[in-house]
This record gives C-alpha cells, sequence and structure tokens, in this order.
C-alpha cells in the first residue's frame, strides 16, 4: 500500500502526506518530544541523532543534529511559531550542510494531524522563500542524500 | 528500466551543484526561453549564460531548438527525470522514517493497552 505522497505545488511550496494508524495526539507527541524524534527522524540509512532539542511552546527552540558515526553529519536549526495540541504545528527550519558557507534559507512547515477513520492523516506543506530557493533545496536534498542514496540508485540505475 | 550511466549522473548532479544553473532549470520549469531572456534576471552576460547553457545540455538536463539564431532552450525530459528522481529520493528516507515511526507507534499502543 503507498501511503505517502510527495508532490511540488505551485512555485514555492512541496507538501507531503501520510496516513497512520495512531491517533493524531500520538503523532503530535512523536513530532515534539525529543526522545521519540530521535528514534525514527533518522533520514538516509546509518545515520543517527545524538542530540534532539525540541522546545515546543511558541518561540521554542529546535536543533536536530545527525551523525553517520564516522566524522560525517548535518544538522538542524529551527523555532516553534504555532502549536494546537494535537492538530497543528508550525515552524521554520534550515539546514547547515558540511561545505556550506551558510544555512538554507528558512523553511516553513506546518504539519496537521487530522483524525481519519481509526487512524490519522499528517499533511506537512513546506514553504520556501521563492521558486529558486525551492530548486536549490531540492538540489540540495540530493546532494546531501548523496551518502547512502547515491550508491543506492546508481546501482539501482545501472543494472 | 531505463539503463542511465553512472557518468551520466556525475554530469547530472555536477550540473545540479551550481545555484545558477539550478535557477535557469527552474526557470525553464516554467516553459521554453531563449539565452537572451535566461540572462536577463542574472546578473551575467550571454556568454557566462551560454557556457552554464553547454553544461546543463551536456548533462542532458535542457535541450536546445535549432531552428534559428535564438535558439530557444527548454527541459529535456532527463531533466524532468532528475527533479522526479530526487523526489522519489527524498521520498524514500521520508518512506523509512514513516515506516520508523509506524513501529514506534505500534509499540506505545501495545503498551497503553497492557497497563489499562
Amino acid at each position: 500500500m503507498s501511503k505517502m505522497t510527495i508532490q511540488t505545488e505551485g512555485e514555492t511550496h512541496v507538501v507531503v502526506t501520510r496516513r497512520f494508524a495512531a491517533s493524531p495526539e500520538a503523532l503530535y507527541r512523536a513530532h515534539t518530544e525529543p526522545t521519540i524524534i530521535q528514534k525514527w527522524m533518522l533520514g538516509p540509512e546509518g545515520m543517527t541523532m545524538p542530540m534532539c532539542i525540541s522546545e515546543a511552546r511558541p518561540g521554542g527552540k529546535i536543533r536536530f543534529e545527525w551523525t553517520d558515526g564516522k566524522g560525517g553529519g548535518f544538522y538542524l536549526t529551527g523555532e516553534y511559531l504555532a502549536l494546537e495540541p494535537y492538530s497543528r504545528i508550525v515552524h521554520v527550519e534550515r539546514m547547515h550542510l558540511p561545505g556550506m558557507p551558510g544555512p538554507t534559507p528558512d523553511n516553513h512547515v506546518e504539519t496537521r494531524f487530522d483524525p481519519d477513520g481509526a487512524g490519522t492523516l499528517m499533511t506537512m506543506r513546506m514553504t520556501l522563500p521563492d521558486a529558486q530557493t525551492r530548486a536549490a533545496m531540492l538540489a540540495t536534498g540530493m546532494e546531501h542524500g548523496m551518502e547512502a542514496s547515491y550508491v543506492r540508485m546508481e546501482s539501482m540505475l545501472v543494472r | 528500466m531505463v539503463a542511465v550511466k553512472a557518468h551520466k549522473l556525475d554530469a547530472v548532479f555536477s550540473a545540479l551543484s551550481d545555484p545558477t544553473r539550478r535557477a535557469i532549470l527552474s526557470r525553464l520549469a516554467r516553459g521554453e526561453a531563449t539565452v537572451m531572456e535566461l540572462a536577463e534576471p542574472f546578473d551575467m552576460t550571454q556568454p557566462a549564460i551560454s557556457r552554464h547553457l553547454k553544461v546543463l545540455e551536456g548533462a542532458g538536463l535542457i535541450a536546445r531548438r535549432s531552428e534559428g539564431a535564438k535558439r530557444p532552450c527548454r527541459l529535456a525530459n532527463a531533466g524532468v527525470e532528475a527533479i522526479d528522481q530526487w523526489l522519489a529520493m527524498m521520498k524514500g528516507a521520508l518512506a523509512r522514517n514513516y515506516d520508523r515511526l509506524d513501529e514506534i507507534l505500534a509499540v506505545k499502543s501495545a503498551n497503553r493497552k497492557e497497563t489499562t
């Protein structure tokens, strides 16, 4: 079953949807409580998140640090803008990637958790400052996911 | 499955590593454009833009019509595929995240049932 969708919308949005077999409250906690975030928000295979700050209140700090255990890694900083337990989270985030002079431009993210039958429909709507930034984010995502994904994709495509 | 050679991927990634070239692709995603039109929003000369276009063309990300002297550019199918590939890759990383989250939520829900 394909539970997730991801698509670009207009010039500056990326929208992700995903269905979960759990309550909006459980989803909301999994997105805001550091000890839970550290267990699943890991991205490419082999990454861990040794540091996770998530101050779930308006103006609260966000800082996630990922490492591959071999000296490689990157981190994300941000702030919470609005929280409505257990239905909506609005925050901004930016990636700090090795070899880049500064952080990526702010990504404004609204995450909604709506009851869907016995479970929850999550809708994450990302808004980038402009079309060029979105294009850059798409390409940057490709670059920082390369360690693991490039090799995987290459073997897949060359076959 | 369409076979894409490794050196081809290198060219694609290398072409995408430059912010001007990403901006050019972003512009072409909205439709065909001439070198003059592409040079306008950037503080660059037409020869400089032409050099970027040559890299993008070499990577198979754009195609140019040969009619007339203007040779308008458009996004090539490979360019569209490269963006789709990125989406698929991001989808892969997110999908793994959410699969992990599914497991955590299932365990939490089972624990709650035990304690009540």
